[in-house]
This record gives C-alpha cells, sequence and structure tokens, in this order.
C-alpha cells in the first residue's frame, strides 16, 4: 500500500486567547490525500472548510489557531516544521489558488515576471531563463498570445485569464499537492469549465494531487475521485464520489443534494420542491455527533 | 391576444468608449445591447443568460428605469416606460421592483428592517401608522420572516435571511414585475433551495412576474417559464424552458448546457449531446457565430435574424 500524501489527523484549531484556544473551529478532523488523488471538500459556509486548507499551507492568521493534531505531509509533521522550511515547501511543493486572482497577484507586476520569480526563487533559474519557462507556463495554461500577455499586468487581464495566471504560477513547480479554494467560483459557466479542465488535466498529465474546496457539487464531482463533507467543524461524511452522490448517508449530505436542482430533473419528474436542510435535520446542534467515514467504517453513530 | 405585461422592443443601449477613434473620427461605442426584443407575460418567469458582459443586467437596468436605452422602446402594459411619455420614478416603482444579488450591499445597515420598509411606503403616500405595521407584518410573513424581527438591524441576520428582507423591500409596494439578478448566486446551497421555494411561493401566491438573470443554469432550468440566451447585446435563442434544454440549438446555447458542472452528468458521461457535434444547417442558413470565436463588442455583427424554428423557440440565423 502506498503512503497517503497529506495525512491529516485529528486537526484542531480555533480563536486563540493568549495559550489557551477559546473558540474552537474545527474539532479534530482527520482525512488522507493520496499521492495524485484529487480530493474534494464540501459542506455549509462557515463549517471549516478555508481554515482547514490555510492549516495545511501554514498560512492561519491570528487570532487562529492549531490546538491539536498532525498534518503529515510525505510523513512529516507541518505543524512542527520551522518557518523557514515551511516557506520552501509553500509555492513549490504545496501551492495554492484562490477564488479572487487579483488577492494573489501583485498588482505592480507583470504576470510574466511574477511566474518567472518562482523558478528563480525554487529552481534557482536565471532570470533570462525564468522568463522563458514562464512563457511556456502561460502557454501551458493555453493562454493565447503567451509572450505578449506575459508582459501585461494583471489588470489588464479578464477574469477568466488572470485565473489561468494563477494556475500557471501555482504549478510552476510541479507541485505535489494543489490546493485550490472555490477557484472558480467568481468566473462564469463557459469559463469555468475550461479552468476546471485545465486543473483535471494538468494534475493528471503531472502527478499533483488536489485538495479542491467548493460548495458546489457539481464541480466537485467533474473534477475530485473522493468527497468529504464538512458540518460545524466536523468532517461528516467521505466517501468515493459516484458513492457519495448515489448512497448519501448523513443527514446534512441528503439535504445538501436534495437541496440541488439537478439538470434534467424538471424534464424526467416535473418541478419538484427543493429539499430545506432545515426540514430534514430536526437538530443541528446533534448533526456533528454521527459521522460516516466510508468506505464502511463507521465511527461514533449507528448505520 | 391579452396583451403582454411589459413589451420591449429593438432595445438598444450603447456606451461611449474612452479615447474615441483614430484621428478622432467618430467616438468608438461599445454595443451592450443591441436591438434586443422580448415580452413577459402575467405570472411568468422569463430568464436571461449568457456571458459575463453580454449585456444582461444593462437590459435589466433599462426596465428599471436606471438606464435610458440609446434607441428602443419598453412597454407596461402598452404605456411607454421610457422616453418623452414615460412615468415617473413614483409610478415606475409600482411597476417594477429588483432583488439584488448581494443582499449586504444592498440594505442599509443603519436601518432597522421597519424602517427600510416603511420608507417606500411612505414615499406612495401611506403614512397611517396602523397601515405601514399592517403591510410590514403582512409582508414578513410572506418571506419567511416574523414581525417581531422588524426591529432588528441588518447585520443581525445571516445571509439568507437578509436576502428575505430584500424581497420583502422589493415586493412591498406590490409591484407586478420583479427583477431577480443573480438572486441566490451569494447564498450558501442549503440557503439557496430556501429562497428558490420562496420565489416561486410568492410568484404564485401573489401573481408576479420575474425577470431573472442568472449564471446557474439548473437555477433556471428550475424556475423559468421561458429562456432568453443573450450573446454580446443580442438574443440567440429564445425558447421555452424545456426546448432551450432539452432541445438547445444556436452553438452558443450548446456551448452554455454543455458547460453546467452538473454532477449527475459529470458521474455518467452519457446522454449529453456532444456540443462539438456537427450541426445540420438549418433549412440551409448558417449561424452567424460560426467561425467568429470571440465576437468584438465594438463592431455591430453581421446582418442576421431571429427564425422561428419550432412552436414558441426561435433561433439567430445569418440574413439568407
Ligand atoms: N480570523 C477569524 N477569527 C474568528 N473566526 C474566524 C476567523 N476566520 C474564520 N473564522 C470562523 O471559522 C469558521 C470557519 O471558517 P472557514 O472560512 O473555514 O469556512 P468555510 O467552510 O471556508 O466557509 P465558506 O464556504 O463560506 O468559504 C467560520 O465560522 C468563521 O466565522
Ligand atoms: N455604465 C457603463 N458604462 C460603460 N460600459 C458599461 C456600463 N455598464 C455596462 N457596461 C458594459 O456593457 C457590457 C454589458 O454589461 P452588463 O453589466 O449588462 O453585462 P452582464 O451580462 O450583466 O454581465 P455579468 O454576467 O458579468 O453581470 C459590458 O461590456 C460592460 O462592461
Ligand atoms: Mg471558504
Ligand atoms: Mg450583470
Amino acid at each position: 500500500m502506498t503512503a497517503p500524501l497529506l495525512d491529516i489527523r485529528d486537526l484542531r484549531l480555533g480563536v486563540a486567547a493568549g495559550r489557551t484556544v477559546t473558540h474552537p473551529l474545527l474539532k479534530g478532523v482527520s482525512f488522507q490525500i493520496m499521492p495524485g488523488e484529487a480530493y474534494g471538500l464540501v459542506g455549509e459556509s462557515g463549517s471549516g472548510k478555508s481554515v482547514t486548507s490555510l492549516a495545511v499551507m501554514g498560512l492561519l492568521k491570528k487570532p487562529l489557531a492549531v490546538s491539536g493534531g498532525e498534518i503529515l505531509f510525505k510523513g512529516q509533521n507541518l505543524l512542527s516544521l520551522p518557518k523557514r522550511e515551511m516557506r520552501r515547501l509553500r509555492g513549490n511543493r504545496i501551492t495554492m489558488i484562490f477564488q479572487e486572482p487579483m488577492t494573489a497577484l501583485n498588482p505592480l507586476s507583470t504576470v510574466g515576471r511574477q511566474i518567472a520569480e518562482m523558478f528563480v526563487l525554487h529552481q534557482g533559474k536565471s532570470w533570462d531563463e525564468a522568463h522563458k519557462l514562464a512563457v511556456e507556463a502561460l502557454a501551458n495554461v493555453r493562454v493565447p498570445n503567451p509572450e505578449r500577455r506575459a508582459k501585461n499586468f494583471p489588470h489588464q487581464m479578464s477574469g477568466g485569464l488572470r485565473q489561468r495566471v494563477m494556475i500557471a504560477m501555482a504549478l510552476a513547480c510541479n507541485p505535489d499537492l494543489l490546493i485550490a479554494d472555490e477557484p472558480t467560483t467568481a468566473l462564469d459557466v463557459t469559463v469555468q469549465a475550461e479552468v476546471l479542465r485545465l486543473i483535471k488535466e494538468l494534475c493528471a498529465a503531472r502527478g499533483t494531487a488536489v485538495l479542491f474546496i467548493s460548495h458546489d457539487l457539481g464541480v466537485i464531482a467533474s473534477i475530485c475521485q473522493r468527497v468529504g463533507v464538512m458540518y460545524g467543524g466536523c468532517l461528516v461524511e467521505e466517501n468515493e464520489t459516484r458513492a457519495l452522490f448515489d448512497n448519501p448517508r448523513h443527514d446534512y449530505t441528503r439535504g445538501l443534494l436534495g437541496a440541488l436542482p439537478r439538470l434534467g430533473s424538471r424534464s424526467e419528474h416535473g418541478r419538484q420542491r427543493l429539499v430545506d436542510i432545515d426540514s430534514i435535520i430536526a437538530d443541528r446542534s446533534k448533526l456533528t455527533e454521527t459521522r460516516f467515514i466510508a468506505p464502511r467504517v463507521v465511527e461514533g453513530g449507528q448505520l | 391576444m391579452t396583451q403582454p405585461l411589459l413589451q420591449v422592443d429593438d432595445l438598444h443601449v450603447r456606451f461611449p468608449i474612452a479615447g474615441g477613434g483614430l484621428l478622432g473620427t467618430g467616438k468608438r461605442m461599445l454595443h451592450a445591447v443591441n436591438g434586443i426584443s422580448f415580452s413577459l407575460a402575467k405570472g411568468e418567469c422569463l430568464s436571461i443568460v449568457g456571458e459575463s458582459g453580454c449585456g444582461k443586467s444593462t437590459t435589466a437596468l433599462s426596465i428599471l428605469g436606471l438606464q435610458e436605452p440609446t434607441e428602443g422602446a419598453i412597454r407596461y402594459r402598452g404605456q411607454p416606460l421610457n422616453g418623452p411619455g414615460a412615468p415617473g420614478r413614483m409610478q415606475r416603482a409600482k411597476a417594477v421592483q429588483m432583488v439584488f444579488q448581494d443582499p449586504y450591499a444592498s440594505l442599509n445597515p443603519r436601518q432597522s428592517v421597519r424602517t427600510s420598509l416603511a420608507a417606500p411606503l411612505r414615499l406612495h403616500g401611506i403614512t397611517a401608522a396602523s397601515e405601514i405595521e399592517g403591510r410590514i407584518e403582512a409582508m414578513l410573513k410572506n418571506v419567511g420572516l416574523t414581525p417581531e424581527q422588524a426591529k432588528r438591524y441588518p447585520h443581525e441576520f445571516s445571509g439568507g435571511q437578509r436576502q428575505r428582507i430584500g424581497i420583502a423591500r422589493a415586493l412591498i409596494l406590490e409591484p407586478e414585475i420583479v427583477v431577480l439578478d443573480e438572486p441566490v448566486s451569494a447564498l450558501d446551497v442549503s440557503i439557496r433551495a430556501q429562497i428558490i421555494n420562496l420565489l416561486l411561493d410568492l410568484q404564485e401566491k401573489l401573481g408576479l412576474s420575474y425577470i431573472m438573470i442568472s449564471h446557474d443554469l439548473s437555477v433556471v432550468e428550475h424556475m423559468s417559464d421561458r429562456v432568453l440566451v443573450m450573446f454580446f447585446g443580442e438574443v440567440v435563442e429564445e425558447g421555452g424552458w424545456r426546448q432551450i434544454f432539452e432541445a438547445p440549438t444556436h452553438p452558443y446555447t450548446r456551448r452554455l448546457i454543455a458547460a453546467i458542472p452538473d454532477p449527475d452528468v459529470a458521474l455518467k458521461p452519457v446522454g449529453r449531446q456532444d456540443e462539438r457535434a456537427e450541426m445540420p444547417l438549418l433549412a440551409g442558413r448558417r449561424f452567424v457565430s460560426d467561425g467568429r470565436a470571440s465576437p468584438d463588442v465594438f463592431t455591430p455583427p453581421a446582418p442576421s435574424e431571429l427564425v422561428e424554428i419550432g412552436a414558441n423557440h426561435k433561433v439567430r440565423l445569418a440574413m439568407a
């Protein structure tokens, strides 16, 4: 059996006041991502998806702090890694793309230079060489006229193009793990489809594992082999994507699937009322008590 | 035939572009909306879909009187809504209202729910405290809030509750038409379902007509009676929801439908038509967008017309 690339064990974090964490936000989250695997995280807004990814990146900002657990990356606990070494991993072995590319791009520097910087910083290339590689990287994410586009500043590009630039930067050094937090939410459907196809194809070709965060189950299904469902700071269900959709077991997952209008369902069954999660969940506070971690392992609850 | 509630005829909206033409000859104009026509019947939900920047919001703003059309006529119950004979803001407010995408941005943080619901009533000459109170109470119930919540402020509500307040505010003057510009895209999936259910309930209960703009095509399929597909300022396809989703015909519509990230389709990649499949010519005629990979918003496209290809189903084809 191969070892997992990322192994998150009982991760706890929250709002810290002095030495103690007063307000827990993650209450013991565990999941694993295998090398080359695309793993999806879905869940309610505020359930802890983004803080999980920030913890992996070592980018949690005060007052947030980890209070327990381990984040093993290739067997090494990232939580006890010196800052300097974490910085070396970040942008090189583990990279991230965000919903709003403008937050990650430097508005004062051309996109070509920003991508080139990755090669200089992490691979010790000369600037000349790095610029050539940057143009190549833009071509890889299918930016038309990459040579000319490399000279653009971020604001001179459309949202879809900027998102490609971010992907180019994130994949520049062939990372082992790409974290994508709602990377296509701000894009319109046809552009979204292209960006998703890019992420999928490039990661498959390079064997890059993906942690893909989205509240759009359709997007998750088109990218990920396995999905974890988060609710209230807990992972409440996990399964292979297909199995999760066919046989959701946790109340929240069932609510989530029923709340989604399904394409073609109106043609087939007429217009059905959408499931209101609140109506199938009698007591929200009990919701995190039952967990279904598949396949066929049940923790703290009965089937 | 009964008169449509709203009739839009050959609407054009052009924006001047800074810089102007070469040698100062002729200002460059951006053709945001380029001759679109449609009608809306009482009780109907008409959706407008299309790429970002294709002119959906500009069309909606023209109907709301917030964007003066460059050309064209908009009529409400036969009466002009734009141009010289247009009604004032007050009269228009009783005809058309809008629900915004972002409930955070559209509510005044310093006004309680009661104050923000009472203001439009007062403006329209309803001053009796008991009537104002009664209408606010009834409206809050309509949108699934309690009358006690009227004294609270926007920050005390969740995103979904705020969108309910936004809906209450749009409906308080009892308009016949409500424009919904991305009404649920800022909301969490679970909340989204509640708001969609609410909008459909209110439409039935109050006999509302909706013009909905959305990038989420599964929501469009779920809610619409008819759909307009816009592409760079023009309508390229128009039809009942069944025609658009079961028999999309224009290449852009087909591209759009094929791009929907639908879990069922992603997991069982059968049944969906191949967007790239060769389309037979329709009655020997071509689509204009053939070969136009990225249409230019500054120059009007080649001459074309909407052609009826089935009951209630039109597609834009090049002039024969
Ligand atoms: N700096 C902070 N201080 C206090 N609480 C925080 C902070 N950052 C996040 N939180 C809280 O942590 C919880 C989890 O937030 P997180 O951003 O991970 O949610 P999410 O699952 O990514 O939601 P979304 O789908 O809306 O992006 C939320 O309740 C949020 O309010
Ligand atoms: N006031 C304005 N001045 C100049 N150009 C404008 C103005 N309003 C809109 N535009 C331009 O008109 C075009 C149509 O814009 P509109 O907002 O109608 O698009 P949309 O279809 O609603 O897009 P989205 O899906 O992104 O909301 C765009 O190119 C936009 O930049
Ligand atoms: Mg988040
Ligand atoms: Mg718009």
